[in-house]
């Protein structure tokens, strides 16, 4: 208990500082919201800045921004008049976080089986042919991954709509996407780690008392094993966000990652400081998460 | 150079490892020639990467374009190889930076040792777990996305790693005896850092940057194909990629030629690393 409040206490200096550098990034450049094809007279200019305290000086700016945020108020979006930063973002995140969390429960359900088949018959077929494509997953990036399944499944097969956003169908292709890429490194983590383990002497031990096989080999290895998989769990998250910034665009879903890119466009100050804490606060959970869930399976690493 | 017979031994059968490794080697050489035709692709290149023939737009591969044309009618192959090059310099110069900054974090850290240590570790432990790739996105957009900036901003997030191990090497160099000798006798810290720990990290810094280049190219091409990186006329492989997905229905090969020289690049450096680090790393391969 006291782990988790020092590790929640930890995250308010970090979030205060990826506030500060965000926010002095995002007034560096070049441009900024109201620049339009044909320029604003002056003073409406100069009105607008002043009816979003754009006309103060930065660290101030900086200051109310932070004594806001405490508050839970992400400011007034520039570019969606009359909406909040934290509307516009309550709109998408749904999008995002159930996306985020049909991939992730994918990669998961293909990766870690995958990689116990693969450990229990290493060297045969059954190790090699998904391990091979598992290289694959990893050296394919997932804005080339993207557009190679839209091509297959919507366009030559049909079977699935190319890009949009509504029902459930429309998840299949970017989930799959950001599933299987997220997938490969699982796999092969889950297969060395469990390769690692079984070569140990108390797994050895427990099979020469008798225990059946298959007892040894998921109650006694697979738990050891899944440890670095847990781990890895929290910088996967990351790689998603990442991935759904491509993978939003690519295949028109209106989440965040594309709100965050709109955002840079547009130049809206406001929005791309808010989606970029949004991120930084669910990854910094996550990574908590995988440490909780992983002191939960250790009681060695419990106890430090 | 105060130990040139046992350095020789420990390379030679390094490299002799490294040679059994048939994917490695192959790996190596796709990687050079793929540089080379990259690099000389100014002089090597059919058509200018810029050169635009409407006439010829959206053409399928022919024995004229090996790999079509765009939709300006601007020679595929080309451009792959114009692409290339600025794929291949952000590869190279953001691990460079990514080098630069992970030593001497990770050295420093090691070296002032205690309270300081672990503040400084833990400051990464954090800074990993931060949306860089946001990041990345505004510091391009903030320096007008103009090239060495994209190398800087690239290679600034992806130190993390480089300065963990590089930290836990230099705390077992540390604490050895050797060093310990050095020590005692008098040698300066600059002195210890140039002539015991750079020459003891080398085989370390070149698995660890070899194993950079991948992440740091896809980095790019994250940027470039969400269309804030490299910008028209130049190209890089993950702006060719992004093009080519806008138009795959019609025109399908301007998808796959980038992509799949995009992925074998990126599966040869990993082959490259994972050799690498079995050959002259064998301590991690037994982990």
């Amino acid at each position: 208990m006291a782990y988790v409040l020092r590790r929640l206490l930890e995250m308010i200096p970090v979030l205060l500082i990826v506030v500060a550098a965000t926010f002095f990034l995002a007034h560096a450049v070049p441009g900024g919201p109201f620049d339009k094809d044909r320029p604003l007279p002056a003073e409406v200019k100069a009105r607008l800045e002043q009816y979003y305290g754009l006309d103060q000086p930065l660290p101030v700016q900086l200051g109310n921004y932070v004594v806001n945020l405490a508050q839970g108020d992400l400011g007034p979006s520039i570019k969606y008049p009359g909406w909040s930063v934290r509307e516009v973002i309550g709109s998408r995140i749904g999008v995002s976080a159930s996306l985020g969390l049909i991939s992730l429960l994918l990669a998961v359900l293909i990766g870690v089986p995958v990689g116990v088949l693969a450990a229990s018959r290493p060297n045969s077929w059954l190790d090699r042919v998904p391990m091979g494509f598992t290289l694959v997953g990893i050296c394919v990036p997932s804005f080339v991954l993207g557009p190679i399944m839209a091509l297959i499944f919507s366009l030559g097969l049909g079977w699935l709509p190319p890009c949009g956003w509504g029902s459930a169908i429309h998840y299949v292709l970017p989930a799959c996407t950001l599933g299987l890429i997220t997938a490969a490194p699982l796999a092969r983590l889950t297969r060395g780690s469990l390769m690692e383990v079984r070569s140990l002497d108390y797994v050895r031990t427990a099979r020469a008392k008798g225990v059946p096989p298959l007892r040894v080999w998921f109650v006694h290895a697979l738990r050891n094993a899944l440890l670095p998989v847990v781990t890895y769990l929290g910088p996967a998250a990351a790689g998603l966000v990442s991935g759904s910034f491509v993978i939003e665009s690519l295949f028109d879903v209106p989440g965040m990652g594309r709100l965050f890119v709109t955002a840079i466009i547009n130049r809206d100050v406001m929005l791309i400081l808010g989606t970029t804490i949004v991120y930084a606060v669910a990854l910094l959970f996550l990574n908590l998460a995988a440490d909780l869930a992983n002191a939960a399976l250790n009681p060695k690493v419990a106890r430090s | 150079m105060s130990e040139p017979v046992i350095e020789s031994l420990a390379s030679e059968s390094g490299w002799q490892r490294f040679r059994r490794d048939r994917a490695a080697v192959w790996s190596g050489w796709f990687l050079v020639s793929i540089a080379a035709v990259c690099f000389l692709s100014p002089l090597i290149a059919p058509y200018p990467y810029m050169a635009q023939d409407l006439a010829h737009s959206a053409a399928a591969p022919s024995p004229a374009h090996w790999l079509g044309t765009d939709l300006l009618g601007r020679d595929v192959l080309s451009r792959l190889l114009q692409g290339g090059m600025i794929s291949l310099c952000v590869g190279l110069i953001a691990t460079s930076v990514a080098l630069a900054v992970g030593i001497c974090y990770g050295v420093l850290a090691a070296e002032v040792g205690g309270r300081a240590e672990d503040a400084l570790m833990r400051f990464v432990d954090i800074v990993s777990t931060l949306p860089l790739t946001l990041i990345v996105i505004l510091c391009t957009v903030v320096f007008g996305q103009n090239m060495p900036m994209i190398f800087l901003a690239v290679g600034g997030v992806s130190w993390l790693t480089m300065a963990r191990i590089i930290r836990n090497q230099t705390r077992e160099l540390k604490a050895s005896q050797f060093v310990q000798a050095a020590e005692s006798l008098g040698q300066s810290r600059w002195g210890i850092f140039s002539r015991h720990y750079l020459p003891n990290l080398a085989g370390t810094i070149a698995v660890c940057a070899t194993l950079t280049v991948p992440g740091v190219m896809l980095l790019e091409a994250f940027v470039s194909f969400l269309g804030l990186g490299v910008k028209a006329p130049m190209t890089s492989w993950g702006l060719m990629i992004k093009e080519g997905a806008d138009i795959m229905e019609e025109c399908p090969w301007l998808l796959i030629s980038p992509s799949v020289v995009f992925a074998l690049t990126l599966l040869s450096l990993n082959f490259l690393g994972d050799g690498l680090r079995d050959a002259f790393d064998p301590r991690s391969s037994r982990k």
